[in-house]
């Protein structure tokens, strides 16, 4: 990988130019139009080329400038957090509230180098207890409360 | 005068009991919030935005304006006991702010902050309140055209005056632009991007993108660095200052408010570019500067009251033009919105009320921040003390429920998780997150000015540059572009925001 003397321009070039190019092939199913009539497929196809121009410099640069290593220290906390956030969006219409909250707080707890199961546990039933005071009765917001299944 | 019975107005709306009420709320909770480490605005405006769904609109962005001066304030308390800014622009307050904390001077640096915000507060609300109104009317006669080369301006603009590398930020802007489009398209009816999917089909929420590239991507950060924190708890007493460093940190209060006042109107500009600005500058005419970044109450004085004085002079550009010159007024735009308020000249004529209530509670949101934050320091120490590995899960817990209740929908929450993974590739590729913010709150807007101003031209594009407003507005963008792409400029930005980050 000495070729690519800048890995973080590099990366971030190659992102630009799939998201550009891959938003411009999608487009080309939307009508152009021309400049005084501009079809829905106008706007943004300028955007993707223009995306995808600026990816390529990126890239092209990487193999100049120099800089850091992408550090990678773990990827425990970014599978945790959003698998925690995950189960609460899957969770939350069928078991409800208290259930889906008690889920992702002791499942989002792991994710921290200080991590205590007794700790989290308490921590869950607390947080479930005011989120159900704060957002169901004190902002009356939409939510099932508990599981649906149980009826209520 | 018109300013005053104008402010009376306002005045006459803000000091409504609920809307003190809502005002104290959205204070203490951005407070709140923002003491907390590692949570700047963006997200403190994201997670509480669902509370303020269900008041009516000037009550709800009169707590988001609280939420928003909170939630600095609380970034600044942060910055001074713990070192480790709370947001991006405390980051100077950590120089000597932290200093003086460890010189057992913690509550001096608290107050002084206070007071110099609220000073700056003071000057800013007037600011706000004068200059408004002309430059709304002069953005009435604003054709699509104009609006279309003034949005280039002001992305183009908030970009250069942000740090990191220039192809990255407009990349992100695109970026930005680009998931706006996302949606049914207002001309043709035509959904675009959609894949399919009916939850797409209005576009993605604005909530869930910055709960992904800000909240997500910056606790998943925060749990890679497996830091440890120094908080100065026990010191935090003797919160009165001497009559004698009030008359030394008085000059850079006002240096701080004017530097905030002119830095915060323009687009990027703000609370960050603002506190760095005050504090460069008070360190270059100091007659002793050796004493910056030892404790200097100077030091803690300007930029605090130039962040105050910027965020809320951030306000002009959005409650004028409509155009959002940072991540948080982008959030503002979002939050007027759902509202159902289009934000631009015509909110002060149209809502009159609601445009001078919102200004008036600026000041009582700062008279408010003096009040309830002195006498209530040990509450914010102690919420210090709280270890993230019990934070972090709560704050989870608190995006998640605001974003479902956008729309009641789980789908949003996926496509949060979704955002949370792109967040943190573009920290992992040190792509700013703001930018895209912007681009996306400005992309529809943008789109539709461009097919207008063509459709008028009849398809000539030459309509930007015979306009002379027009061509004004795309020949300032376009040397701000130039003089930031020349070598000896580039060096010098990177000098600037190299010295400004390394400290934290």
């Amino acid at each position: 990988m000495a070729l690519i003397r800048h890995p973080k321009d590099f990366w971030a070039g190659v992102l630009f130019i799939v998201l550009g190019g891959g938003a411009c092939i999608i487009a080309l199913d939307y009508s152009f139009g021309t400049a005084g009539r501009m079809g829905p497929g106008y706007f943004p196809r300028a955007l993707g080329l223009l995306l995808a121009g600026l990816g390529a410099i990126l890239v092209i640069r990487s193999f100049k400038l120099v800089g850091e290593k992408i550090s990678f220290p773990t990827f425990i906390p970014l599978a945790i957090v959003l698998l925690s956030v995950f189960v609460f969006g899957i969770s939350v219409n069928t078991l409800g509230l208290v259930v889906s909250t008690i889920l992702l707080v002791l499942i989002a707890s792991v994710a921290s180098h200080e991590y205590r199961w007794k700790e989290s546990i308490i921590a869950a039933l607390a947080l479930a207890v005011f989120v159900v005071i704060a957002f169901r009765y004190g902002l009356k917001l939409q939510l099932p409360t508990w599981p649906t299944f149980l009826g209520s | 005068m018109e300013l005053i019975s104008n402010l009376a107005l306002g005045l006459g709306v803000a000091l409504t009991f609920q809307n003190i009420l809502y005002c104290f709320f959205g204070v203490l909770l951005g407070t709140l919030i923002g003491v907390l480490p590692g949570i700047g605005p963006v997200p403190t405006i994201a997670m509480l935005l669902p509370i303020t769904y269900a008041l009516p609109p000037v009550s709800a962005l009169i707590m988001l304006a609280g939420i928003y001066y909170g939630a600095q304030y609380g970034g600044s308390t942060t910055a001074i006991l713990v070192n480790l800014p709370g947001e991006s622009s405390s980051v100077v307050t950590c120089i000597d702010g932290y200093q003086m904390a460890r010189r057992g001077k913690a509550g001096k640096a608290l107050s002084i902050a206070a007071i110099g915000s609220f000073i700056a507060g003071t000057f800013a609300t007037l600011m706000v309140a004068a200059f408004a109104p002309p430059l709304a009317e002069v953005a009435l006669k604003f054709g699509p055209a104009e609006y279309f080369s003034l949005m280039v301006l002001g992305l183009i603009a908030a970009v250069v005056l942000a740090s990191g590398s220039l192809i990255k930020a407009i990349g992100m802007i695109l970026l930005g632009l680009m998931l706006g489009i996302i949606g049914t398209d207002v001309n043709s009816g035509l959904q675009r991007y959609t894949f399919g999917l009916p939850e797409l089909s209005d576009g993605i929420g604005f909530v869930v993108i910055a709960m992904g590239l800000f909240a997500f991507a910056e606790i998943i950060i925060n749990l890679e660095h497996r830091g440890h924190r120094e908080v100065f708890t026990d010191k935090v007493s003797g919160l009165l200052i001497k009559w004698k460093e009030f008359k030394e940190a008085l000059p850079a209060i006002l240096r701080g408010t004017g530097i905030g006042c002119c830095l915060g109107i323009l687009p990027g500009g703000g609370a960050l570019l603002s506190a760095f600005a005050a504090y460069t500058i008070e360190k270059k005419i100091a007659k002793d500067p050796s004493q910056f970044g030892k404790g200097d109450i100077r030091g803690v004085a300007a930029p605090e009251s130039a962040n105050n004085s910027g965020s809320q002079a951030s306000f002009i550009p959005l409650l004028t033009l409509g155009i959002p010159p940072n991540a948080v007024m982008a959030l503002m735009v979002g939050a007027m919105t759902i509202h159902s308020i289009q934000p631009g000249p015509q909110v002060m004529t149209s809502n009159p009320q609601l445009f001078w209530g919102l200004i008036a509670s600026m000041w009582i949101g700062n008279l408010m921040l003096v009040i309830l934050n002195l006498p209530m320091i040990g509450i914010w120490v102690k919420l210090l003390q709280v270890p993230y590995r019990l934070l972090y899960p709560g704050i989870l817990t608190f995006c998640c429920i605001g974003t479902y209740s956008l729309q009641n929908n789980v789908f949003d929450i996926y496509l949060s998780v979704l955002f949370g993974v792109l967040g943190w590739i573009f920290v992992k590729l040190e792509c700013e997150p703001a930018p895209l913010l912007l681009g996306f709150i400005l992309g529809p807007l943008m789109e539709e000015n461009l097919r207008r101003a063509l459709l008028l031209s009849r398809g000539d594009p030459s309509v930007f540059l015979t306009r002379p407003l027009s061509a004004t507005l795309l020949v300032i963008a376009t040397i701000l572009l130039i003089i930031v792409a020349l070598p000896m400029v580039r060096k010098k930005r990177a000098e600037a925001f190299q010295e400004q980050e390394e400290p934290a």
